[in-house]
């Protein structure tokens, strides 16, 4: 008999206050980097027998809401879906508003990453369809969170840690809804063809792989076999063929552009000069970097440098983009290991070129795993919100405590050997560079190098990094001292705003241990003008 | 003082701008009244962290002004409290009130006033209505700032964009840029003196001069203001000229006041005097600036290049630098801060030009240790004008951070 328990606020490793239950379920607080150490087994789908499936192959069913009866969706249960197709995405409310016909109350929505468009989901929360979203929220959904109307909690999760609590039992999924640009009638998926190619499809394989049911959204159905395959139909209960999975035009950007902000450029032009005068730059090195605006310039002008002294990258990680596409093409790396594609010339070179190969979490970030690919590059360059003076950040509110992005594979990549966030030093008034950040994303001990148009601050963990540095042109500063600076330019320190003492989100760390809490803020709408 | 009359001389006093669009200023309205003290509307998206600090700045620029009785609207895009200052300021003149009284903000701490043969090879123009480009202006590492109060600032923002850039001198750290501004002409540029000299800048642009009279008129102001004020620091002068008759002047322009450090040209208002179309390799333009480069070394001063205005085109850019230092250009203007490295490396001596000076400066300093009245580098004996241009060229390229540390002296 489950007993209530009082939702009770403890103080963790980083001194942050979290909530020891979140939506039922107990909770370690954050011990430490690497400190945590689970034991037992991974978790695993039920046992399925072929005799339950079409001897031919063919799973596929009339529509969305016969495939959810099919698959047993009750109230309760843990709908999931991936974000591929970014803004563009279709199928996550397609299945909501279909489950939405169906009766079924208190679903909660896992999604790898939500997105503006899907603010449908608000009037399914209101409606009591959805219970609570655990993943990432921004726009009008971070909003509803950190007003405090979702009735659960919402759970922020690195796309590391997202496989990891798929993995670990943490999360059950109950249905996984995938959707996919090409998919065959067995359920073999490939996210690199048809008229919604987004490239990988790495974020939906342990959906695949662990949740009860699976089910396959697709407007390109091929005959089997459908190839490659990214995903295995074996792992898929049902086939849904429907006109249009997404909009083309907000799945993949066709070009993407680089920042013409002068000071952003001056950004991405330190970290550059920063990698080659670290050494980190040397042949067989390996980068990653995103795909905003200051890491499309730094990629940019490091390869300009590479093309110029003649270095070669052994490996770089995407975020794949036309400039990644490039460095392969061009032959300055041997190969691009991507975990999503962010343009067209992404997509057509995932999907012609051997050595552009898609990548997983489970590859890539897993920390309940025997390695990943995070910890094994050479250089990572991020944003942020916020960074406080000991080198923590915060990657998922605004200073004001208002949800503004995921993690995504923010928090994974900080594993790798050189972790540099790309920040301006303040945004419009606002400081960036703080003495406290607002939520706690990021360890200050896994944050290596802050690069501001104002100069460049080194962790002092990382003597190794200041030495190597040491004889370079270029204006590397204690980060308090640019912190005075902009205070200075921007009339003092921000008051720090208010929120109440209830808990509305939560962020985790790698490991699944609770990192820190996102808080309700009353006064929300005054806030924003 | 509650005739009505007076009450309807006032009127509603507005500046500055603010929408989804704005990053960095303001709009204020102030509707000055009778009675019922100050009341403050304000909206901003940095409400969170500054609100009451915008709240108190507020009230104490208006006190300051003599403002007692007004309802003031700010409606803030998270503009820097210089720029704050300036816009309630210039809403409040509008409204009639608050003349003669300027709230100024904390001076930085100001540089040595700047050499008069400083290098000028870059002067990044900053539109002064626009402040969002202020305070990150100096970082890209231009040889000046140019704080443009003429052509980039629409005639209805004028009054504002003064305060702003009055302001600016203060409270922005421009580093090692040479702090200069390009004033309106008279009479409206006569007001800007007014309000920059006070402030210090290092060298003011003059737009469209055509007579040294229009020097001189400039200089006893500038002169006049720095004598009630008590200002002993220079104040350098850069004439524009910008027509036919501008530039058939220039020898005499140039000659009009021992402030005068450079000589410029203005290339869009001269094409347009000219009624010819300007070109990116300027044939049209070949004599004026031959004029421009004749005229200021006449009369000691820097000849400096217009600009370049197709912010896209970076080979073009190099190339019109290249052929300007040819001519004698010593630097030019930027319209945008990607030029500036460009503009560097065109007028930058190349790497022949720096071994011959080396070589010649070497058996100078050779001829100089034994005493010998004649240099000569191998069989060639070396003319003082040859070793004068290596000596300047060598000093030049230390400055300009070219030299090896063994070169330095």
């Amino acid at each position: 008999m489950p007993t209530l328990t009082k939702t009770e606020m403890l103080q963790n490793a980083a001194g942050r206050m979290v909530p020891n239950r979140v939506n039922g379920r107990s909770q370690t607080p954050y011990l430490g980097v690497g400190k945590y150490r689970p034991s037992g087994r991974k978790a695993a789908p039920p046992i399925s027998i072929i005799a339950d499936y079409p001897a031919n192959g063919d799973k596929r069913v009339a529509d969305l809401e016969t495939a959810l009866r099919k698959c047993g969706l009750r109230d309760g249960m843990v709908l999931s879906s991936h974000h591929h197709l970014r803004d563009g995405d279709r199928v996550a409310l397609m299945a909501l508003e279909a489950a939405s016909r169906i009766g079924v109350k208190d679903l909660m929505w896992f999604p790898s990453a939500s997105f503006p468009s899907q603010q449908g989901a608000i009037e399914l929360m209101e409606a009591g369809v959805i219970d609570h979203i655990e993943g990432s929220m921004n726009g009008p959904l971070g909003d509803y969170c950190t007003q405090g109307k979702m009735r659960g909690m919402g759970v922020l999760r690195s796309h590391g840690g997202r496989w990891q609590a798929i993995q670990d039992g943490e999360v059950h999924i109950d249905i996984a809804v995938i959707a996919a640009p090409t998919a065959d009638p067995f359920g073999n998926c490939d996210g690199s063809h048809g008229k919604s190619a987004c490239g990988s499809l790495g974020f939906a394989l342990a959906d695949s792989i662990y949740a009860d049911h699976v089910i396959v959204v697709t407007d390109n159905l091929v005959p089997f076999p459908c190839i490659p395959w990214q995903i295995q139909g074996n792992n898929v209960d049902c086939v849904v063929e429907v006109d249009a999975i997404g909009d083309p035009t907000k799945i993949v950007s066709g070009t993407t552009q680089i920042t013409r902000s002068p000071d952003r450029l001056r950004i991405a032009e330190f970290v550059a000069f920063f990698l080659r005068d670290a050494g980190i730059m040397r042949n067989g090195f390996s980068f990653q970097a995103g795909a905003g605006g200051i890491a499309l310039a730094f990629v940019s002008y490091l390869k300009r440098m590479m093309r110029e002294s003649g270095i070669r990258a052994h490996f770089v990680r995407g975020g794949s983009t036309k400039y990644l596409v490039e460095l392969l093409e061009e032959g300055l790396t041997d190969c691009i290991l991507d975990g999503q594609t962010f343009d067209l010339d992404g997509v057509r070179s995932i999907a012609n070129n051997p050595r552009h190969v898609a990548t997983s979490p489970f590859t890539s970030y897993n920390y309940h795993g025997k390695g990943n690919f995070a910890s094994m590059v050479d250089a990572v360059v991020l944003g942020a919100t916020e960074v406080d003076v000991d080198f923590n950040a915060n990657v998922v509110t605004h200073s004001d405590g208002r949800l503004l992005h995921g993690i995504g594979g923010w928090q994974n990549c900080l594993a790798a050997g050189c972790t540099i966030l790309a920040v301006p030093s303040f945004r419009d008034r606002i400081p960036v560079i703080v003495d406290e950040v607002t939520t706690l994303c990021g360890p200050g001990e896994l944050i290596d190098v802050i690069a501001t148009e104002r100069g460049i601050a080194i962790n002092p963990r990382r003597q190794d990094l200041i030495d190597a540095v040491r004889n370079s042109k270029l204006p590397i500063r204690p980060l308090r001292e640019i912190k005075d600076e902009v205070e200075r330019i921007c009339g003092g320190k921000p008051a720090r705003p208010t929120h109440t003492d209830r808990p509305v989100a939560v962020v985790k760390w790698v490991d699944g241990t609770v990192l820190d809490t996102i808080w309700q803020i009353d006064d929300l709408a005054d806030r924003m003008t | 003082m509650s005739g009505t009359t007076e009450v309807a001389a006032r009127r509603t006093g507005e500046a500055g701008h603010c929408g989804a669009e704005i990053r960095s200023d303001l709009h204020v309205r102030v509707e000055p009244r009778d009675r019922g003290g100050i009341e403050i509307e304000l909206e901003s998206r940095v409400k969170p962290y500054y609100g009451e600090s915008i709240q108190r700045q507020t009230e104490d620029v208006l006190e300051a002004l003599g403002v007692r009785h007004a309802r003031v609207q700010v409606h803030d895009e998270g503009a820097l409290p210089f720029v704050i200052a300036a816009r309630i300021e210039a809403a409040v003149r509008q409204a009639g009130l608050g003349q003669g009284t300027r709230v100024l903000p904390d001076q930085v701490a100001l540089r040595p006033v700047s050499a008069r043969d400083r290098l000028r090879r870059s002067r990044l123009y900053v539109p002064g209505s626009e402040p969002k480009y202020f305070i990150n202006a100096a970082l890209h590492g231009a040889d000046a700032i140019i704080l443009d109060l003429e052509d980039s600032v629409h005639p209805s923002e004028k009054d504002a964009a003064r305060l702003l850039v009055r302001n600016a001198l203060r409270a922005v750290d421009f580093l090692d840029c040479e702090r200069m501004v390009r004033i309106n002409q008279p009479p409206l540029g006569l007001e800007d003196l007014n309000e920059m000299v006070p402030e210090l800048p290092d060298l003011i642009l003059l737009p469209k001069v055509e007579t040294p009279e229009q020097i001189v008129e400039a200089d006893v102001r500038i002169a006049t203001i720095k004598e009630n004020y008590g200002i002993d620091r220079t104040v350098w002068l850069m004439p524009i000229l910008e027509s036919a008759l501008g530039i058939e002047n220039a020898f005499s322009i140039a000659r009009a006041s021992a402030n005068i450090v450079a000589l410029t040209i203005g290339l869009e208002d001269y094409t347009a005097d000219l009624g010819v179309v300007k070109t990116s390799t300027g044939a049209e333009t070949l004599y004026a600036r031959q004029r421009v480069v004749n005229a200021a070394r006449a009369a000691g001063v820097q000849a400096i290049d217009s600009v370049f205005g197709d912010v896209g085109d970076m080979e073009g850019l190099r190339a019109w630098g290249q052929n300007s230092r040819a001519m004698g250009f010593e630097g030019m203007g930027c319209v945008h801060p990607l030029q500036i490295r460009v503009i560097h490396e065109a007028f930058a001596p190349t790497a022949a030009e720096l071994e011959k000076a080396r070589k010649i400066v070497a058996a100078y300093d050779e001829a100089q240790t034994k005493g010998l009245g004649v240099v000569s580098l191998g069989s060639k004996m070396i003319d003082p004008p040859v070793v004068h241009r290596a000596l300047k060229l060598m000093a030049r390229a230390q400055e300009m951070g070219l030299l090896e540390s063994k070169d330095k002296k």
